[in-house]
């Protein structure tokens, strides 16, 4: 690794630090209904849209009614944008007169979006309008990641509160953190990446001669506005079909590093915000640390196998699938981040990678996405392994488990275990079913253990709401394009349901108060629980499936066989 | 206490009985309430099911046969571990029937005693025990006194007084007079009494799950459903990669190593082990006399983190006793000693007794017999709050001595037309402040003085609130006292909170006040006044010599009436859950090694290519002997495991009252990381002696 490489994981590392609680102690004033700078700029906006959608702000709902809104919310999302993608040659912006899409690609990509899982089964510039991507996308872009707040807003009322069934209305909370939080930040870093060089037009596009004399046809549209809240996001859903490695959706190694930069920094915040709400900040910390361990880990074993001597080629940078304005570091630095917050933006084909710096990218996604995470979904999840650690190592203290003062009881346990179930279940059944079938086969561009970590990846990888793919993988077929719709759906509202049921059980609980014989929840005896049990819990799972993908073909590559 | 348990539980008549408790258990309706250990036993029958297709088509697998063998052992020896814990109270309560069908009861009708059956007595019936007698049923001895055996019931061997009126009246059925003679009127219903619920609660009869169990089970099944989900799906990742290496087929996975890796990956240990520990847990409170209505109480018991007390027996000696005299202006102090001891000669009080000794021990004044002094003692009544004597001086003139509270003497004095001095009122209060009761003695309209009266803190209290407190649990004293006095003393015992003047309605008060607070509370009592509050504590230790109305409000009872066994109760319960969460932690952390040995036996073939063995039994860190002993290790710790640890679960975790994060990090190193490198070190000796 070269000074630059070090420095830049280093300032990273300062920046997501630094900036944690800043902008985290703003969302906390923004979710709380606290007084803010945005007020003034679009505060307006905020009272005009109850006005339009015929709400009352302050009237609050029980978790089965916030529930059945964020549903049907999302269910409008994805019939909108099934309809759009159908009749797409019917409607404007469509300079390259680009044709209707087949009724199951069209599903796959209105639930991906919707699903904050941004899994592509098709090439965006030869697939998508400038219309679809800006009314259909963008938009759910912001809604499908503002989802995610909203149910941990919720879940973090059902901590902080006692005694009532009320967690929050979620027409607020999904304002609130469009307006304020969302927009500024997207606006602000689209107008950057323009500076960088990122497309933003809405010409057709243009064709030009090459010095090897040859035509190529370069893409256009609205691509910054796009690719600002894909990262901010974490929807990870690319403009154009190379995503993040296009130049020009990421031209430059500055922009590069924004882009990674912006995955993390709304997840990030949220933790401190998480802290704060509950009237605790190093309860967030703890989270932060948790996530930040995780994260260094996987890390450090991405770039150690990626900077290792290759037992085939020798000790030369492995550059097959990676950019060389971003070089090793910057790939993989991306390809954790991305992995690890359930983003799903690639810089570089994460097909290419060494098998272990790959299989960093699979155990990211099998652990849950808790890794900072989705926006909320990130929090949520860990909340999930939070229940979790805390009743099955909270008895050992001698006392009923409880987590800030909330006693826990079944029901939370039936919940925690369910939304843990439901994602092992759709990788594991999905998978299983892909290696043995011959439409699931049929796919494959690559044989050996790499063709099953393939399979392996895609389901993971729409379970996770990631949507980040291993490539090699033609996708774009019935049998992909409704199983990976299907499997992303319950990855998603399968983990959502059981939250916010737990929100609200957690809500009508009385607190018991912090006492020298309280399980503490805020130290490092608890942050080494709370990896143990998602790394046991949460990972053991996979331990049989990864070792017939990655570990095997990592192991076979030191002897010298490669797929 | 401990030789004695071990005694129990390696006792070769209850170890029999659980051996065959543990065969009758296979029942698939008793066997589906422990849904792992269910799965276990489906797939015990699965194999077997193919060991003996196997045989039937001359293709028999020894493999398969000891796979079969210890997946049955794993089952039984689940079910031992439950019967085994049953047996033990089972044993106790097998006596207690027996005594009770023989017992009969001498039941008085009119005027004449008729022999009865002790399971036909109804309540409210009399009947009479002498030295010798069974007493036949739960009740409530309204006449004389007698030593009773309570052994039967409490294991503790030396008698005990029970007495018609006060605090020791209430006796229970089945135990032994071993002198004198009492009546009882029994108070309560055949099939509802003492030894009825006991029976029923050490038997399981009764037994429910409780909350806490409820929710770990569900944990433990969710969890097995999450490992049936990582080995349903393996044969079709392992034909996968079958096809990829070029090996057939039919080198797949067989039934049997699937479920092998089914059982080592699911928590059979907590699984198997949790009913055991439930019924150990209480179990070891009917070892401290203590008898709780049901095993949520134990648990609520673990939870509770402020304890209600009443000051008299359980926070001080019941007794107060004199230990100074402060005269009054020109009194001397051994005429004061004088005129207290003369009235307290006939008050049987302790505290009258105590005045007397004082003042024998500090001056040698000599006990007299009141009547030979020409002196009437006047007991204390609650109307004239004070007690003393009257007597005829040598001119014939009749003198009252009184002594009482301060108030109650300067009205006695001012009404003899006397003078209530300053200096008095003074050393009242100074007393007071100190946590002492002064009782001010007078002579006619004189005040002579102020007999300092103590409470004495029971030696070591103040050690065990310390250790309640960094336990997390807070006391609160409960006292009728002033609140000057109870400040005091609250001070000198270490309790953290105190009521004063406190009426029966002020601690149901409190109790719901902590309660909706968010707080856990505990609280033992005994009147009849006390019950709404005991209904109402989280945990309600009613005693045992108490009145009925206690003993029904509450949910246990302490056999000793002992106050400060609430605390002891407290441990019980955290006990309990400690225990719990340490095997479950154990459990679950098992799986990582459990992994390595199989996963690397079964995928030794794969991708091996011109060499003996494939890529992935690099994974094998344990170098197990061969693919079948690394299975049949695994399989085999598993099983033994459980067995191992039964002691555990029948006595508990090791138990030190510290700090939540102290007790954490203690359990955690032993049972979380024990539980990770215990079974690496286990498989390993198992794959060498199957392998010798």
């Amino acid at each position: 690794m070269k000074t630059i490489d070090i420095f830049q994981i280093i300032l990273f590392i300062i920046l997501l630090i630094g900036l944690t609680p800043l902008l985290g102690s703003y969302m906390n004033k923004v979710f709380t209904g606290n007084k803010h700078f945005m007020l003034k700029i679009f505060g307006w906006l905020e009272r005009l849209t109850y006005k339009f959608i015929k709400v009352n702000p302050d009237e609050e709902t029980n978790w089965k009614k916030y529930a059945v809104n964020l549903l049907i919310f999302n269910l409008i999302g994805i019939v909108f944008l099934f309809l759009l993608q159908t009749f797409q040659s019917y409607l404007p912006l469509n300079p390259q007169h680009l044709a209707d899409i087949t009724w199951h690609s069209a599903f796959n990509t209105a639930v991906s979006f919707v699903t904050n899982t941004n899994w592509q089964g098709y090439a965006g510039e030869t697939t998508m309008s400038y219309f679809i991507q800006l009314i259909g996308l963008t938009v759910q872009n912001f809604v499908s990641a503002v989802t995610g707040i909203a149910v941990i807003l919720a879940v973090i009322r059902g901590i902080s509160r006692k005694t009532t069934d009320k967690i929050g209305n979620f027409w607020t909370d999904l304002t609130r953190s469009t307006l304020y939080v969302l927009l500024p930040l997207s606006i602000l870093f689209s107008v950057v990446l323009v500076g960088q060089g990122v497309v933003q037009n809405f010409k057709s596009y243009e064709t030009v001669q090459t010095l090897q004399g040859t035509q190529q046809v370069l893409p256009m549209g609205p691509a910054a506005s796009q690719i600002a809240i894909k990262q901010i996001g974490t929807n990870g859903g690319g403009f154009f079909n190379a995503n993040s490695a296009h130049p020009y959706e990421n031209p430059t190694p500055f922009s590069n590093f924004l882009q990674i930069f912006a995955i993390f920094l709304i997840p990030s915040a949220l933790t401190y915000t998480y802290g704060k709400m509950l009237g605790s900040v190093r309860q967030g910390w703890t989270i932060f640390t948790v996530m930040f361990i995780l994260f260094i880990t996987g890390l450090g074993i991405s770039l150690y196998a990626e900077y290792s001597a290759n037992p085939v080629f020798g000790h030369i940078p492995m550059m097959e699938g990676k950019e060389a304005r971003f070089g090793v570091s910057g790939s993989v630095l991306f390809s954790v981040v991305t992995t690890d917050a359930s983003c799903g933006a690639v810089n570089a084909m994460h097909d290419s990678f060494t098998p272990l710096a790959g299989m960093v990218c699979m155990i990211n996604m099998m652990l849950g996405e808790i890794i900072f995470g989705g926006v909320g979904a990130g929090l949520y999840g860990m909340v999930i392994f939070i229940i979790l650690t805390v009743f099955i190592a909270g008895l050992m203290v001698g006392r009923t488990p409880e987590y800030m003062g909330k006693k826990i009881g079944a029901f939370e346990v039936q919940m925690a275990i369910l939304a843990n179930l439901v994602t092992s279940f759709a990788i594991l059944i999905f998978t299983a079913w892909a290696a043995v079938s011959s439409y699931g086969l049929s796919s494959l561009n690559n044989a050996g253990p790499h063709g099953f970590s393939e399979i392996l990846y895609a389901f993971t990888s729409a379970a996770g709401n990631n949507g980040s793919a291993f490539a090699g993988l033609n996708a774009n077929t019935l049998f992909y394009n409704l199983s990976l719709g299907f499997v992303m759906l319950i990855g998603r509202f399968g983990v959502i349901i059981p939250v916010l049921a737990i929100a609200g059980s957690l809500a009508k609980k009385n607190i018991t108060p912090l006492s020298s014989g309280t399980f503490r929840t805020d130290n490092w005896l608890f942050i080494c629980l709370l990896i143990g049990v998602i790394l046991i819990v949460g990972g053991l799972t996979y331990f049989p499936a990864l070792s017939f993908g990655p570990v095997i073909e990592h192991l076979l590559m030191n002897s010298g066989i490669i797929f | 206490m401990t030789t004695k348990q071990n005694k129990i539980i390696f006792d070769k008549k209850i170890l029999l009985q659980a051996a065959k408790d543990s065969v009758y258990k296979l029942k698939p309706t008793l066997l589906i309430k422990n849904p792992v250990i269910f799965i276990v036993a489906i797939g015990s029958v699965l194999t077997s099911i193919i060991v003996l297709i196997g045989i039937f088509h001359a293709d028999f697998s020894s493999f398969n046969l000891q796979i079969a063998i210890w997946l049955w052992f794993t089952v039984l020896f689940a079910n031992f571990s439950e019967a085994i814990a049953e047996g033990r109270g089972k044993a106790q309560a097998e006596s207690l029937r027996n005594n009770r069908i023989q017992t009969k009861a001498r039941k008085i009708s009119g005027k004449q005693e008729v022999l009865i059956f002790a399971t036909e007595l109804k309540k409210g019936d009399i009947v009479v025990c002498e030295t010798g007698d069974i007493i036949p049923s739960d009740g409530e001895v309204i006449e004389g006194i007698a030593s009773v055996d309570e052994s039967a019931i409490t294991g503790e061997s030396a008698p005990v007084i029970r007495e018609s009126g006060g605090d020791r009246s209430a006796v229970t059925g089945g135990t032994k007079v071993i002198s004198d003679r009492i009546l009882i009127r029994i108070t309560t219903e055949q099939g509802n009494t003492f030894i009825d619920r006991m029976i029923a609660l050490v038997e399981g009869a009764k037994r429910q799950k409780t909350p806490n169990e409820i929710a770990l089970s569900i944990l433990l099944s969710g969890l097995s459903i999450i490992f049936l989900l990582a080995v349903v799906t393996l044969p079709a990742f392992f034909g996968y990669c079958l096809n990829a290496s070029g090996l057939p087929m039919s080198d797949n996975l067989t039934l049997p190593v699937l479920i092998a890796l089914l059982v080592c990956l699911i928590p059979t240990t907590i699984g198997g082990l949790l009913s055991a520990i439930g019924i150990s847990g209480m179990d070891r409170l009917i070892q401290r006399n203590v008898i709780a209505t049901s095993g949520r109480a134990i648990e609520a018991a673990g939870d509770v983190d402020v304890l209600l007390l009443d000051k008299t027996g359980t926070i001080t000696l019941g007794n107060r006793m004199a230990t100074d005299f402060f005269p009054g202006e020109g009194i001397s102090v051994e005429e004061l000693a004088d005129a207290a001891q003369f009235s307290s000669l006939s008050d049987e009080t302790p505290e009258g007794r105590s005045i007397v000794i004082l003042a024998k021990e500090k001056f040698n004044i000599r006990g007299r017999e009141v009547h030979q002094l020409n002196a009437t003692f006047i007991p204390f009544t609650a109307q004239s709050r004070m007690s003393g004597v009257d007597y005829i001086s040598e001119d014939g003139k009749v003198h009252n001595i009184r002594k009482g509270s301060a108030e109650a003497i300067r009205t006695f004095v001012q009404n003899n037309n006397g003078f209530y001095p300053e200096i008095i009122q003074d050393i009242v209060r100074k007393l007071a402040s100190q946590g002492a009761t002064p009782l001010v003695v007078a002579e006619d309209n004189k005040v002579l003085g102020v007999i300092h009266l103590k409470d004495i803190v029971k030696g070591g209290i103040k050690q065990r609130f310390a250790e309640l407190r960094k336990m997390g649990i807070r006391t609160v004293m409960i006292t009728g006292d002033n609140a000057l006095t109870a400040a005091a003393i609250a001070a000198e015992a270490g309790v953290d909170d105190f009521m004063a003047e406190a009426k029966p309605e002020d601690k149901l008060q409190r109790i719901r006040d902590e309660q909706k607070n968010g707080h856990l509370v505990g609280m033992i009592g005994d009147g009849t006044n006390d019950a709404p509050a005991l209904a109402q504590a989280d945990i309600g230790i009613a005693m045992n010599t108490g009145t009925q109305a206690a003993r029904e409000a509450g949910n246990m009872v302490d056999l000793d009436s002992n106050p400060t066994k609430l605390i002891e109760v407290v441990e019980v319960g955290k006990q309990l859950l400690m225990t719990r969460g340490a095997l479950t932690t154990f459990s679950i952390a098992n799986d990582v090694a459990k992994y390595f040995a199989i996963i690397p036996a079964i995928a030794i073939s794969l991708y091996a290519g011109k060499n003996a063995v494939g890529p992935l039994s690099a994974l094998n860190i344990m170098n197990l002997a061969s693919p079948q002993s690394a299975i049949l290790s695994a399989v085999i710790f598993n099983a033994i495991i459980i067995i191992m640890l039964v002691p555990l679960a029948l006595k508990g975790v090791r138990y030190k009252p510290v700090s939540a994060n102290l007790a954490l990090s203690r359990n955690l190193l032993i049972y979380g990381l024990g539980g990770l490198i215990a079974p690496f070190i286990g498989i390993k000796l198992i794959d060498i002696l199957i392998n010798l």
